[in-house]
């Protein structure tokens, strides 16, 4: 056996090692296509609205707001015992795209439906950084 | 397009023991399953020339369904293994009738079994099952499968004011008919309270909104609807056929509410020149107990939002106005992972036969089954009935 249980660690794919790489810079980039303007979420060799490959990386502002989300009580795998319980939630950003992410950095049962969050990062390994997402406190709503 | 409609026949149906079966792998309940269903319909493995089979998590191939034909020393002309999860069944079963319809083949088998429960550890079953999740943008946050159903039981309630208690309630009609049952895995009756009282796995589903994992298998004789009548048992045909496909992960699905059921239902209904109130019995895919909520809406059997009244009411009872998961379904029947769906198949075809005992819909005549595999992603939806037309 090779030593503690360890979170899981995604591989980038060509098209999505840009991606990744803002991550590891803690920059949240989104796919926009430079023929119609559609912005995308997971990153991909087209868009999916016109079939266009010229596509472009924009910095999203990285703040959304929980579409819907669960509390995890029973974790995956050993390696995410010691989170339980954690909240997995689908995230839609300010640009439009949804994403799936942790919301962290608050009580699990604080967690609501529609609440505005903003993306923080977590290193995981010395490539990856996985976006996750946190309250924003009411007094910093825009 | 052509319809199949009355064109194809199931001749034969049945299964295996269900629930902890140690003394069987995931091969042998494969080819068990087969060899009960072979003799349902009264022929020899010679007889068979297509071969329909999924993969197994516990014992998987490479080109599963060859394995199989060899393992039975069969020789088909037809030969694949489908993968859709849940969905799997009913499609690939609208794969084989268009062959036999178009003459490929005449005679096909399918069968499908796995064993998750004693074949697999805890912890294998869990991480394979949610491995269905994106490599990169889905498992690192650790979602379970249960989780993944979790969102979308959010996403219900949010929007339509259905109730933990509503969710329930399909956990409780189910195992009403699994008590029924002699070959059910969960036969113990259950109610509102024990599912709320049970263990919270992902917010807001317990642990008996959860279907089983479990070891078996199902297998099933279809052929043309010229040769059906040569059969033991009365053939059950194939009225309509339809599927419906969105997405693959639920993050990137365009409703959370509303699925491919939609679809899939009303090209089914449409190929059998049928609606939502010509059904007698119905098997609803029951992976978690939100799912048959949004299915029940989706295919038209309420109006959208109204599936849990409906199910609170007593309305899927076998003495309510649409019997459902006569067998007690995934959550008290069994699931062995993707040949889930199999299960609801035999059960309709055993209620269209009027051979289902204790738990038989009196003078049932049509039957519709639906599944869904991924996380409400693929759907497929078959409508049969003891009548050609």
């Amino acid at each position: 056996m090779t030593g503690p249980a360890q979170k899981f660690i995604p591989r980038p794919r060509p098209e999505t090692a840009a991606w990744w790489e803002g991550c590891r810079k803690h920059e949240l980039l989104l796919q926009s296509c430079t023929k119609c303007g559609h912005r995308q979420f997971y990153p991909r060799i087209i868009c999916t609205e016109c079939m266009s490959d010229k596509l472009e990386w924009k910095r999203s502002a990285g703040r959304g707001q929980v579409l819907t989300f669960t509390i995890c009580r029973l974790p995956v795998s050993e390696a995410y015992a010691g989170d339980v319980p954690y909240v997995i939630a689908l995230v839609q950003l300010e640009e439009g795209p949804t994403m799936m992410s942790n919301i962290v950095q608050c009580d699990p049962d604080a967690v609501a439906t529609g609440m505005a969050v903003e993306v923080l990062f977590e290193q995981r390994s010395e490539e990856i950084t996985i976006p996750l997402f946190r309250p924003i406190p009411a007094a910093q709503k825009q | 397009m052509n319809s199949l409609r009355g064109k194809v026949a199931i001749v034969g149906a049945a299964e295996t023991e269900v629930g902890k079966v140690p003394h069987f792998g995931a091969t042998a309940l494969c080819v068990d399953a087969a060899r009960r269903a072979m003799n349902d319909a009264g022929i020899s493995k010679d007889q068979v020339d297509g071969l329909v089979t999924c993969n197994s998590m516990a014992e998987p191939y490479m080109y599963h369904a060859e394995v199989i034909a060899e393992y039975l020393q069969i020789f088909p002309r037809y030969c694949v293994s489908a993968n859709a999860g849940g969905g799997t069944t009913f499609s690939s079963l609208h794969h084989a009738a268009t062959a036999i319809a178009n003459g490929v083949c005449e005679t096909v088998l399918i069968t499908m079994a796995d064993s998750l429960r004693t074949g697999l550890s805890r912890e294998q079953a869990m991480k394979m099952q949610a491995s269905t999740g994106h490599p990169e943008f889905e498992i690192p946050y650790g979602p379970t499968v249960p989780a993944f159903y979790a969102l979308i039981a959010r996403a219900h309630m949010d929007a339509y004011g259905t109730t933990p208690e509503q969710l329930a309630a399909v956990a409780v009609s189910g195992r009403k008919h699994a008590a029924l049952n002699p070959n059910a895995q969960m036969r113990e009756l259950i109610s509102v309270e024990d599912v709320l009282n049970s263990r919270l796995i992902a917010d807001p589903l317990h642990l008996l909104d959860c279907s089983l994992v479990s070891d078996g298998g199902a297998a099933v004789i279809l052929t043309s609807a010229e040769r059906a009548r040569d059969f033991p048992h009365h053939p059950v045909y194939v009225l309509g056929a339809g599927e419906g496909h969105s997405h693959e992960h639920i993050s990137q699905a365009s409703s959370l509410t509303v699925s491919a059921a939609v679809e899939s239902g009303h090209r089914a209904f449409k190929m059998a020149g049928l609606g939502p109130d010509d059904i007698d019995v119905a098997q609803i895919y029951d992976c978690f107990t939100p799912v048959v909520l949004i299915e029940l809406e989706d295919l038209g059997f309420c109006r959208k939002g109204e599936a849990g009244a409906f199910v609170e009411a007593g309305e899927t009872g076998l003495e309510g106005s649409l019997p459902m998961n006569t067998n007690g379904g995934l959550l008290s029947h069994c699931h062995p992972g993707n040949p889930g769906s199999m299960f609801a198949l035999t059960e309709a075809v055993t209620q269209l036969q009027h051979r289902a005992g204790a738990r038989q819909v009196k003078d049932a005549e049509t039957a519709l089954v639906h599944g869904q595999g991924g996380i409400m992603s693929s759907h497929a939806t078959l409508i049969l009935g003891r009548e050609r037309s």
